[in-house]
């Protein structure tokens, strides 16, 4: 998919040997990637920006012109950290790609709207230095960079990090509260202390679609992130099974073991949804579990990632110490990528068992 | 011989940066560089002590139970620092806890004595024992000045910065394996630089 532009080649200059005057010329063979695109990383990258921009303007919408302010010190930081390490390594530059602006903007997007401005740039440093060109770059790095970058944070700042600010308009449906704490921390505490009340949180529904609740700045509005999604899935940037199969994964396991006996009940099948939209779900599905590099490429081990991924948020948010799972989960399943690939690797066509 | 023998043992095979040698002991006690430093003198008095023994020693001890030899030679002198720490300096060592008496297994002190000093003579193992002792606690500084600056804000003991907030993974298991990673990087980088690789 990520085949650069190239020149087209004659025959003669792909496969010398074949070109060797005794063979016939229907024998002169090519190199294998016969099909041109005009797709190219930057061109890919812009894409996932454009998918990005949503996000950005309901965070700009519900936490203020900070949110803005963050995201672009995230993305410079980012620039140039990659544009320092390629210079002090004499390599040649690729912040034209970018590929660092992507992770910028994620990384923004994976904190909360109140940290200092610095906390952020160095989460995008981090990222970029470290999870990404200390392994070679772009197409090297083993885990995510964004999510590496939020990982750090977590570690360095815990207490900036889980400190989330009230959205610019409160509650549209009236209940109080649902600003300082993330929906996810606020349903924890209710299921841990038997205040559950299936109403509260079917009120709660629509604010957490639209993205009117506390929680980092890219990740409360699942409508924007679904545009996103919508437009790289049309671009095929995205696959469909990642997202699907995660979230849907998320939904499945929530709804069975919703802590609860029933599973038809209002609140049985309210839990579920409140889940999926609550937290970083639907940025993490969409945009970071998809990831290229870091994702596998066979189509059923993209299935056993993002299984994976559903399942570890699953338990990270059920019986973790964190309310939220969703950058873990899918760091861990990152390290798992190549053993995943190894073990789905598709049958070669016509290739039978040999019998011994 | 002897800026050789000094390069040698803090740049050439320096043992944590290059040898890859005791970096267990490193990650625990780079917390701070009081602890850094005392680690490294302990580690440093273990090593020159049981160079000389195992070096004078060498042509008795059999080829067969050398290991359990050293092991015992070594732990002689880690005993002694333990009593000194435990009188002299009661802070440092409830501070260094339980990596005083695993300085009996670090990597440093036996693998200098099985590949050093039970090959060579008395007074070569005794530099040797100096200069991979120097360079064990120019590397735990270096490490350790790192980590407690980034980590709790502070140098010696001071405080660093009144507007800087420490970042807590420093002083953490994950922080000491990205600093000894970016130092041990940037050495070989700037090794490969000077040979012109």
């Amino acid at each position: 998919m990520t085949n650069e532009q190239q020149p087209k080649k004659e025959p003669s200059d792909v496969n010398p040997s074949a070109a060797d005057s005794t063979t016939p010329e229907l024998l002169q063979l090519t190199a294998a990637p016969h099909l041109r695109q005009t797709e190219s990383v930057s061109h890919i990258m812009l894409w996932v920006v454009m998918a990005l921009l949503p996000s950005l303007a309901a965070g700009v919408i519900f936490f203020g012109l900070r949110a803005l302010l963050l995201t672009a010190v995230s993305v410079a930081a980012a620039v140039v950290t990659e544009w320092a390490v390629v210079k002090f390594l004499k390599r040649s530059v690729t912040i034209g790609d970018l590929s660092a602006v992507v992770t910028g903007l994620l990384v923004a997007f994976n904190v909360p709207s109140t940290v200092p401005w610095w906390m952020v740039a160095i989460g995008s440093s981090f990222a970029i230095g470290v999870a990404k060109m200390t392994f070679g770059g772009l197409g090297a790095n083993f885990i995510n960079p964004a999510l590496a970058g939020r990982a750090f944070l977590m570690a360095a700042y815990p207490s900036a990090m889980t400190r989330f600010g009230p959205t610019a308009f409160g509650s549209l449906s009236g209940i109080d509260g649902m600003s300082s704490a993330t929906p996810l921390a606020q349903f924890k505490a209710a299921m841990a202390d038997g205040s559950f009340q299936a109403l509260d949180f079917q009120d709660a529904l629509s604010d957490l679609f639209i993205g009117n609740v506390g929680g980092c700045i890219g990740e409360t509005s699942a409508l924007a992130l679904l545009i996103g999604g919508v437009v790289l899935l049309y671009k095929r940037i995205i696959p469909l099974r990642i997202p699907l199969v995660y979230i849907g994964t998320v939904f499945l396991l929530s709804w069975i073991f919703n802590g609860t006996d029933a599973h038809l009940t209002t609140s049985a099948i309210i839990i579920p949804f409140y889940q999926i939209l609550a937290g970083g779900l639907f940025l993490g599905a969409i945009f970071m579990a998809t990831d290229m590099v870091t994702s596998p490429i066979t189509p059923a081990g993209r299935i056993v990632f993002a299984a994976g991924c559903g399942a570890l948020t699953f338990i990270i948010r059920k019986f973790g110490g964190y309310p939220e799972g969703v950058s873990y989960s899918i760091l861990i399943m990152n390290l798992f990528v190549p053993l995943i690939e190894r073990s789905t690797r598709p049958k070669m066509y016509g290739k039978v068992k040999r019998r011994d | 011989m002897i800026s050789q023998e000094i390069k040698r043992g803090i740049i050439d095979e320096n043992p944590i940066l290059v040898l890859a040698l005791g970096l267990c002991p490193s990650l625990a006690v780079s917390t701070s560089v009081q602890n850094g430093f005392g680690m490294g003198m302990a580690a440093t008095f273990v090593l020159t002590c049981s160079n000389v023994i195992i070096s004078l020693l060498r042509k008795v001890i059999p080829e067969k139970v050398r290991i359990p030899c050293f092991i015992v030679i070594i732990a002689t002198f880690v005993t002694i620092v333990q009593l000194v720490l435990k009188a002299y300096f009661p802070a440092l060592d409830k501070q260094l806890g339980i990596f005083v008496p695993l300085i009996v297994v670090n990597c440093v002190i036996l693998g200098r004595a099985e590949a050093y000093a039970s090959k060579n003579n008395v007074f070569r193992s005794l530099v040797d024992g100096l200069v991979m002792g120097l360079g064990f606690t120019i590397a735990l500084c270096i490490l350790s000045v790192i980590r407690e600056v980034l980590g709790s804000n502070k140098l010696l003991g001071f405080k660093f910065s009144p507007r800087f907030q420490p970042m807590t993974v420093f002083i953490l298991a994950p922080g000491g394996f990205f600093t000894i990673a970016f130092v041990m990087g940037m050495v070989r980088h700037l090794g490969n630089r000077k040979k012109g690789v």
